[in-house]
């Protein structure tokens, strides 16, 4: 680095005003210092992109990241990277970052929602937000504050986002985009464990004699999971067995033995097809000393919608929804049960030609007994199962009734170790949330699962879903550690923890993301922020929430590093620090925590996430946020005023929420130390601020906050998780070592949950009872009674502590299917290639010029009955829109036919404006992999 | 017999010289010889000194290469050598090309050509000047030794000592170009390693010279001499050849039946030249 | 009638001036030089755009040899192999430069090199050449050896190793992989592999290989490898790190990247609803 006169001026300047306030000099000058040697530094730090968290290592050399590797002492990749890892670095480096906040403005500078966007200070950033807010507070209360979260949050951004939302905003407006991709698990998980995440790790891989991959794609999306996979399988080529369940032909078939392709939708089917193999055709590979001990059977109601919207709601009032869309949209409220499903709700009551009258999703279950749970899975024949479930027309039942038994063979042959991976597949499903927990049926009832090699591994996808997005909480439902924004206990145990009047937080959370996009549309939400992520091209029914952004009295500000879809739709844009620019933490897909240290100052006058939220504290007081909000959205009771509570606890009117939430004393204790060997030698933007003396909120050059506030979000957030089976280790030890799988537990990590063995908490809960197993999850673990048909509403409630859940629940058609005038299912996805929607690899050079464009992949029969031919542009249109795609009748994904699949990372073949906003109605994840189609030449 | 010797006896002596060099270097290849090995781009006399074209080393220069000291020597002793004995004796008494355009020449002489085309040449003497500019700007533009690359000099030599592929069809479109396009139409117009000599000999030492006090007007000499327009002053006056575009091939000197011409050294005549 | 056109041009016209007419001669000749510039650039460029060919031992990279190297011959005089050949017209490679093919006579990789120090221009380069201020043949670079595996029959389970033998690094530049051979069940693959690090591109192999045109060939090591750039550094290999000396800041286009983020921003919406 060198550094001019000027700067080195700049910075003695910043370190003797540092040194003035008793702190050390920051990095800046170590840095330059031991640049000028010429060397580099290495340092490491998690990837950026999946949920397989794997490690890197990054170069720095004169202020720039240069170079990476992969981190050979990193227990998940060894060294190795995916393509993607690959260019860790390059993806911060693109020639149009974004570098300033930006506008929209008329011709005298004055706010226009149709003006052009121009750049502004943050000082005026942060006005217009703050006069944005109040006024949506005002008009519509809490709810109408809404952020777009995020799975690629940093834990610490997440934290204090929800923080300043649900402690300082009471919004719980707050969701991710994990909810588009991991919710279903996550309801599965509740459901079924009581508790969140996962009971294996990745160590199964290579314990497992039978990898079943369920609906994912592992060869594209987890590439380097899935060359443990194939090490896995060469390794013992006769013994493994690897099973491809899929809707469509791609990378992870290579490796199988056996594929499965599917009809979408009839993955429930499947499943109940191999428990009804165990329970009716092989009932002696049922370990009931298992079953007795750990697990009830349960069921809920079927007729639960599809989670779009319910008539009467405002914008379908308003004819916003085409004729077209309603024929869909109306299935929500009542459905006729069709020839496909009908056997398979016999036991719960319907038969073909009924109507089904749907009532709102709810998570809602009770006990019913093994017989009734039998009678559930009667319909499963081999014969109905093959009939529904078959995806390939050009397949011969025969040839695939072989395959189910072989399946069902597997998971039932005694001593042989089985894992079902899944991703979006299970989860992106209009009953994700039941596929989720049919998935435990058959392992429990074998007693494979939670055990080394044995268990259903739900896959995440993002790199921090479970580390933030769901640990954190950063959902509208969710408080930290597996609390319940609805649970009173809950509530009040973190607004002790956040020292903030009891009271304050809001019981209702109900906006999750898709309630946020259609809140917008309704007019109920007035501001929202989107926070790493890119909602307006991930989400389906993309044209609606567009629209709404674009059209109504709304204000949307968008943090990002790069102009993506989103950005465009917004009226405010901050420049966001990309993630070595700042400090940060990420957990992964088996519950391992990994943090790493800021490597490079950000470009241009970005700043973190974290600082956009602490910053925008600063403009909220207790008198601005804390009073009494009348009934408003989801939440049907006002929200009393908690300001005499807080003028009791020692605040004013005027305190600031950044005084209350992020610089109060705890905070301040966590002090900035440069003989620290963690903080020695490495920028701190946030916290001493840097050489760019950035212009802040205020008008003035930022200094830092001057304590050591990432430390302190992780700290506080940590303490939430000790003690609960969730344990976090200290901030320091996670920057001594390559991550550690929580439960940490005396330093030590847990590799499988729930299993008396290897979880210490299992261990304390069978240390009378002496049983392998304890599923100590606490929610939903008191039951009323019932059958298949309701429940006995009479009955008590009886406990089920350290048990989980079998459940009862059938195949039920998607909303929307092929027919007649749309007769092509539609799955979208991603590709190896790139990450989500594009923004950040889609300006890497080398990736962009690998795949530079989505496909539209298809069956070549259906292209040439469409006449279409290879590479030429053709539309895909459904009932919500249309877009151009390049037909693709080669290659890495391979429909059979009746089925197209279009990735939707390229904003140029914008697919989402073709999906359904179709959810999972306990989930509310939406449902990406089906809709129906007509593809025809453009 | 002696007149004949005489009247041949330098053009005798250019062809030993040039046919023998031939020898010498074919010798290195085939045999093993160590007095000329190499050819004429480069080459190592007696297996020690150097010697390397000068042209070609400026192409290189010009390309961006980096010159070797053993490359910068042996341009040395190449360009000392015929400032010494003037620059296009290269021409006439080195370079194989030399025999083809006189054969031409001859033929052409013979056959009367000239009189079907008319006296009046369709191009200028100056275009090899224009071409050794041209080939240092295509140097200097696609960083390799551009006329290297196409001349049918170093193509010919290089054949005759290490193999000739299809090099004879250079020699012969040179030979049919010289005899029907363009009277000395090679080495007079376009060779632009002639132009580079004829640019080194006009600093060079040895040089012919005319003595117009015996001059009978008879005009052979300028009917032989491929370069005649450095023979303006023939009979008119006592001078030096000071053009560097004259080869010192002394075809004037023995076609000269007046001792009208001869040799001198540059200093002497240019003494005479001032009249002293 | 040769006296009349002049006459009536000049009725016509105006004689030429003398400043016009060094005018249009100069016009002429600058108009000629540039045609015959670009035929003369064309023909050059297109004689040296060969990059298949093998250069002697010490060769400097192709686009500097071609500018450095004089076509003396030297090179292929010293050569005791008569490997060395120089490109004769016909040949369609960069005429009167050295090379070498090794099917018809590889190079016998001589611990003296002679080939190298008589090169008068440096084209062939002794210090690449040169270990501890010995010459060392064995970390030249004429090439790399590619083995074609469809038609190595060595890759079909036929014990054949002729290149590996014939190797003058064997067990450096070419080893032998041994693999199950699963059909037999009792006999295993004896594939060579070679290793670019130690192969020096001799063609020994290529001129020992048995099959009819040869499986195992060398090419310049530019068209034989890849680069992955210094960009990524392999954790696992500490001698790696030497490459991100030549490491430094990034700064990436593509399609998507290439307006200013202000114009793709303030660009309509007509694509989005």
């Amino acid at each position: 680095m060198s550094l001019s006169r000027r700067e080195f001026l700049k910075s003695s300047a910043a370190a003797s005003a540092a040194a003035a306030i008793g702190m050390s000099v920051p990095s800046e000058l170590e840095a330059a210092a031991s640049e000028a040697e010429g060397g580099w530094r290495w340092d490491k730090a998690a990837c950026r992109f999946c949920g397989t968290g794997c490690g890197i290592m990054m170069a720095t050399k004169n202020g720039k990241i240069v170079a990476v590797k992969g981190d050979p002492a990193a227990p998940v990749n060894r060294g190795l990277n995916c393509i993607k890892g690959y260019f860790n670095a390059k993806i911060m480096y693109g020639a149009d970052r974004l570098t300033q906040p930006l506008l929209r403005v008329d011709s005298n500078g004055n706010f226009d929602k149709k003006g052009k966007f121009a750049p502004v200070s943050w000082e005026r950033a942060f006005d217009e937000m703050e006069v944005n807010i109040k006024k949506a507070l005002k008009e519509s209360g809490p709810e109408g504050v809404g952020v777009f979260a995020s799975g690629q949050y940093t834990v610490m951004e997440g934290y204090a986002a929800q923080k300043m939302m649900k402690g300082g905003f009471r919004s719980n407006a707050i969701d991710p985009n994990a909810r588009h991709c991991m919710a279903s698990a996550v309801v599965g998980f509740y459901q079924t464990f009581g508790v969140d995440e996962p009971s294996g790790c990745y160590d199964d891989i290579e314990l497992t004699d039978t990898v079943v991959a369920w609906g994912s794609n592992m060869a594209e999306m987890h590439p380097i999971l899935w060359s443990r996979v194939t090490d896995r399988k060469l390794s013992d080529p006769d013994r493994v067995k690897v099973i491809s369940i899929q809707t469509y032909t791609h990378r992870t078939s290579d490796l199988a033995d056996t594929e499965i392709i599917f009809s979408p939708n009839t993955d429930t089917a499947l499943w109940n097809y191999v428990a009804r193999e165990i329970v009716y055709n092989n009932p002696e590979s049922i370990d009931w000393d298992f079953i007795k001990k750990h697990i009830i059977f349960a069921a809920g109601p079927v007729n639960i919608g599809y989670g779009m919207r319910r008539k009467g709601e405002k914008s379908l009032k308003d004819g916003k929804y085409s004729a077209k869309e309603m024929e869909i949209i109306d299935k929500e409220m009542k459905t006729t049960v069709s020839a496909k499903e009908a056997p398979a709700l016999e036991p719960y009551g319907y038969k073909e030609g009924d109507t089904m009258k749907h009532t709102p999703g709810t998570l809602g279950h009770w006990e019913i007994s093994f017989e009734e749970y039998k009678k559930s899975l009667a319909p499963y024949t081999l014969d109905y199962t093959a009939k529904i479930v078959k995806g390939d027309p050009d397949e011969s039942i025969e040839s695939f009734k072989a395959k189910l038994q072989e399946l069902a063979d597997l998971y039932i042959e005694k001593d042989r170790k089985v894992v079902s991976f899944w991703t979006m597949g299970m989860n992106q499903h209009t009953r994700g949330t039941w596929c989720n927990t049919l998935s435990y049926n058959v392992h429990f009832l074998l007693n494979k699962q939670a055990k080394p090699g044995n268990g259903a591994f739900s896959l995440t996808g993002q790199p921090s879903a479970c580390g933030t997005a769901r640990e954190v909480g950063t959902f509208t439902h969710r408080l930290p550690a597996d609390m319940m924004v609805k649970n009173p206990k809950h509530r009040k145990i973190v607004e002790n923890k956040w020292n903030v009047p009891e009271g304050t937080l809001n019981g209702v959370g109900k906006q999750h993301i898709m309630a946020i996009h259609r809140g917008i549309e309704d007019g109920l939400v007035k501001f929202a922020w989107v926070n790493v992520c890119n909602p307006y091209q991930d989400s389906a029914s993309a044209t609606h929430w567009i629209k709404a952004a674009r059209e109504m009295d709304n204000f949307i500000v968008t943090s990002d590093g790069y102009p993506g879809i989103s950005a465009k739709v917004s009226d405010l844009i901050l420049p966001s620090a990309m993630m070595y620019e700042k400090w940060g933490a990420y957990g992964n897909a088996e519950r391992r925590t990994q943090h790493w240290r800021q490597q490079v100052i950000p470009v241009g006058d970005a700043m973190s996430d974290t600082w956009q939220w602490v910053e925008l504290s600063k403009r909220f007081t207790v008198k601005d946020v804390w009073g009494s909000y009348a009934p408003s959205g989801p939440r049907k009771k006002a929200l009393p005023s908690v300001i005499d509570k807080a003028i009791a606890m020692g605040y004013t009117e005027d305190t600031t929420m950044f005084d209350i939430l992020f610089a109060n004393d705890t905070a301040k204790s966590y002090k900035l130390d440069q003989n620290d060997p963690i903080q020695k030698g490495y920028d701190n933007s946030e916290c001493y601020g840097d050489s760019r003396n950035v212009v802040g909120s205020d008008g003035k050059v930022f200094e830092g906050y001057g304590f050591f506030i990432h430390k302190y979000l992780f700290e506080e957030y940590a303490a939430f998780t000790r003690g609960h089976g969730h344990d976090l280790a200290p901030f320091d030890v996670y920057h001594k070592v390559r991550g550690l799988k929580w439960p940490v537990v005396d330093g030590k990590e847990t590799q499988w949950r729930f299993n008396a063995k290897y979880d210490p908490y299992a261990a304390k809960a069978t240390k009378e009872s002496g049983n392998s197993h304890a599923f100590y999850g606490t929610l939903a673990k008191a039951l009323q009674h019932g059958s298949l048909m309701g429940k006995d509403k009479a009955s008590k409630k009886t406990g089920l502590k350290n048990k989980a859940k079998i459940f009862a629940r059938p195949y039920m058609d998607p909303p929307e299917m092929p027919d007649a005038e749309y007769p092509m299912w539609l799955s979208t996805g991603r590709v190896l290639e790139h990450w989500h929607s594009g923004t950040m690899t889609m300006r890497v050079p080398e990736l962009y010029r690998a795949v530079p464009e989505a496909l539209c992949y298809m069956h070549p029969q259906d292209a040439k009955e469409k006449d279409l031919k290879q590479g030429a542009l053709c539309w895909v249109e459904s009932r919500r829109g249309k877009v151009k795609a390049r037909v693709e009748t080669r290659g890495r994904n391979r429909p059979s036919r009746g089925l197209a699949y279009v990735p939707w990372f390229d904003e140029k073949v914008f697919i989402n404006k073709v999906c359904l906003d179709a959810t999972c109605p306990m989930s509310k994840q939406t449902d990406f992999k089906k809709c129906a189609v007509k593809i025809y030449k453009a | 017999m002696a007149t004949l010797w005489n009247s041949y006896r330098y053009l005798v002596l250019r062809r030993v010289t040039q046919i023998g060099l031939l020898v010498l270097y074919f010798g290195a290849n085939a045999w093993g010889w160590t007095i000329l090995m190499g050819n004429l781009s480069s080459s190592r006399f007696l297996d020690f000194v150097p010697m390397s074209d000068p042209y070609a080393a400026l192409q290189m220069l010009v390309a961006g290469a980096v010159l070797a000291t053993d490359l910068l020597i042996g341009v040395a002793v190449v360009t000392v050598f015929y400032l010494l004995i003037g620059g296009r004796a290269f021409c006439s008494w080195v370079c194989p090309i030399n025999m083809i355009t006189d054969a031409a020449n001859f033929l052409r002489r013979k056959l009367e050509i000239d009189r079907i085309q008319g006296s009046k040449q369709p191009a200028s003497r100056n275009m090899r000047y224009w071409i050794l500019a041209l080939s240092l700007i295509i140097s200097a533009i696609m960083g390799l030794t551009a006329f290297e690359f196409i001349s049918p000099i170093s193509m010919v030599h290089r054949g005759i000592v290490f193999g000739l592929g299809f090099g004879w069809a250079a020699m012969l479109i040179i030979f049919l170009f010289d005899l029907f396009v363009l009277k000395n139409g090679w080495c007079g117009h376009v060779c632009p390693l002639g132009g580079f000599y004829s640019l080194l000999g006009k600093f060079s030492l040895i040089r012919v010279q005319h003595y117009e006090e015996n001059c009978t007007l008879c005009m052979k000499c300028k009917t032989v001499c491929p370069e005649h327009q450095v023979l303006h002053m023939i009979g008119k006056k006592s001078l030096p050849v000071l053009s560097g575009e004259c080869s010192n091939c002394a075809r004037c000197i023995e076609v000269c039946d007046d001792d009208a011409l001869g040799f001198s050294i540059r200093n002497l005549a240019e003494n005479k030249k001032t009249g002293e | 009638m040769s006296e009349n056109r002049p006459e009536i041009k000049k009725k016509k016209r105006e004689p030429l001036s003398d400043r016009r007419k060094f005018i249009l001669n100069m016009a002429r000749g600058v108009g000629l030089v540039t045609m015959g510039g670009f035929v003369w650039s064309a023909y050059v460029d297109e004689v040296t755009a060969s990059t298949l060919l093998l250069r002697p031992p010490g060769a400097i990279k192709e686009k500097d040899f071609l500018k450095t190297c004089i076509k003396c011959g030297l090179c292929a005089l010293a050569c005791p192999y008569d490997t060395l050949l120089l490109a004769k017209p016909g040949d369609n490679k960069p005429l009167g430069t050295p090379y070498f093919i090794p099917r018809d006579i590889p190079c016998y990789m001589c611990p003296d090199i002679p080939c190298v120090p008589v090169c008068p221009t440096g084209a062939l380069d002794e210090t690449s050449v040169t270990t501890d201020g010995v010459l060392d043949i064995n970390i030249a670079d004429m090439g790399l050896a590619i083995v074609d595996d469809e038609s190595c029959i060595a890759f079909w389970g036929i014990q054949c190793d002729a290149c590996y033998r014939a190797c003058p690094l064997l067990g450096e530049a070419i080893t032998i992989e041994y693999e199950k051979n699963a059909r037999t069940g009792k006999h295993a693959f004896m594939k060579p592999i070679v290793h670019s690090d130690a192969c020096t591109g001799c063609g020994l192999c290529e001129r020992a290989c048995v099959t009819e045109k040869p499986a195992i060939f060398v090419l310049p090591r530019e068209t034989a490898m890849g680069k992955a750039g210094d960009y990524y550094i392999k954790g696992w290999d500490k001698e790696d790190e030497k490459r991100l000396e030549n490491a430094g800041e990034i700064k990436t286009t593509t399609e998507i990247s290439k307006q200013s983020a202000m114009d793709s921003l303030n660009s309509g919406m007509e694509d989005l609803y």
